[in-house]
């Protein structure tokens, strides 16, 4: 289990990052993976005090706090007054609400997991990461970087009329997803994100064309657009095989739920 | 490191390490309720209510109940004899080492939900493992002690 000498209550995200740049400090979010690892720590640095813990609402967007819990963010009502049930569907598998109430989105994000479940939902949105060292960013760009030592503040999706339908796959109930999809659709442009690959979650735009006026076909041109659809975005994507799942399994399952999105759920 | 909180409607104080779990804290000031089941976060057996949240004491940082309120079963004696009650009556509960933080989330999540369906009532409490049974004991208490707190009769 992690064992630390000393607490750092940050009082400011400049002190945060200061504090973190030391290897033998580490920031902590709600703690839930980080206490299971069997590292010693001088201190940890906590952003409680950062009043991180929020989520605010502004006429162009939304500001998730790092430190906002996953079950704040599934029970928010505003979040769910624009989005629909995108971010009670992405969290509501993992583990308990008891879990919830102490994870962090911030945890989630940062961590930029495979099967980040957040990570997945939030990418399929025009969403933005603001940290210490690189300022406000999109999320798709900072899951693509190294992991660095910088300080995670807010998490930002802009309203932007974005519609989404998240849906995954677990071989139990509560386990890692084995596979992560989340179909968004905006002004008629669609796009896929796809993670638990078991790799972190990407996202493919129809580039092509393949769904466009998609609500005007017909039943069977609509079924057959979606499935050539999850054809294309598999195609683009690496799925690769671990202890939960096959690649080719995965494959298979990215192509029905991206369908599925598409055909029904979604709408 | 010193910490004041709340414990049970009791303030209380503590001299902590930095890296004290809640749940080994609660244990030391005498709630032998609060185990750590599983060492991973999954089992819900150490489920204390903090600041009227359910949440799991093991992978919390004690320094982080500085200034809050807690609750754990030996405060909730009332209602959990009660719920308890209803447990034993469906023979719900077989070694009853997963019950302490299973009646704390039933606790819970009678105070944030009002007349939870079959399916809310498996979801707020997918977070509480049990090994023996299927649950299907538990569903039936759960179910029999909200229709009672509703004036329903027993």
């Amino acid at each position: 289990m992690i064992s630390f000498d000393s607490v750092k209550i940050a009082e400011s995200p400049q002190q945060a990052y200061e504090l973190c740049q030391n290897r033998n400090n580490r920031i902590i979010g709600g703690m839930m993976w980080l206490r299971m690892s069997e590292r010693h720590y001088s201190s940890v640095v906590d952003l409680s005090g950062l009043g991180l813990e929020k989520i605010e609402d502004t006429a162009e967007s939304f500001k998730i706090g790092a430190m906002t819990t996953l079950r704040d963010m599934e029970k928010s009502e505003k979040l769910k007054q624009t989005f629909g049930n995108v971010f009670s569907d992405c969290v509501r598998h993992i583990v308990g609400v008891q879990f919830r109430s102490m994870a962090t989105v911030g945890g989630s994000v940062f961590g930029r997991f495979g099967f980040s479940d957040v990570l997945t939902a939030l990418m399929a949105f025009d969403s933005y990461v603001e940290t210490y060292k690189h300022g406000i960013i999109p999320l798709c760009d900072f899951a693509k970087l190294p992991y660095e030592k910088d300080v995670l503040l807010n998490i930002i999706i802009k309203k932007d009329g974005t519609k989404a339908y998240y849906s995954s796959f677990r071989n139990e109930d509560k386990d890692f997803p084995v596979i992560t999809v989340c179909v968004s659709e905006k002004d008629g442009s669609f796009s896929a994100t796809v993670g638990a690959r078991p790799s972190k979650a990407e996202k493919i735009f129809d580039e092509e064309g393949i769904l466009t006026d998609f609500y005007a076909k017909t039943g069977d041109e609509r079924e057959a657009a979606a499935e050539d659809f999850g054809k294309y975005v598999c195609g683009k994507l690496d799925f690769n095989t671990n202890m939960r799942a096959g690649g080719k399994y995965r494959e298979k399952l990215a192509g029905i739920y991206i369908k599925r999105a598409l055909m029904g759920d979604m709408r | 490191m010193n910490i004041t909180f709340v414990l049970n409607g009791r303030k209380t104080t503590a001299e902590i390490n930095a890296d004290t779990m809640l749940f080994g804290l609660l244990r030391m000031l005498g709630c032998y309720s609060v185990k750590c089941g599983c060492e991973t976060a999954n089992c819900g057996l150490c489920t204390v209510i903090f600041n009227g949240k359910p949440v799991l004491s093991c992978a919390m940082p004690a320094f982080r109940a500085d200034g809050c309120t807690i609750e754990t079963l030996e405060g909730l004696q009332n209602e959990a004899e009660l719920f308890g009650s209803f447990m034993a009556d469906e023979g719900a509960d077989q070694c009853g080492f997963c019950n302490p933080g299973f009646i704390m989330n039933v606790i819970a999540m009678e105070r944030e939900l009002k007349d939870p369906d079959d399916g809310e009532i498996k979801e707020y409490l997918a977070g509480n493992l049990c090994r023996c049974t299927g649950y299907v004991g538990h569903l039936r208490a759960i179910k029999k002690y909200l229709s009672y707190k509703r004036g329903e009769g027993r």
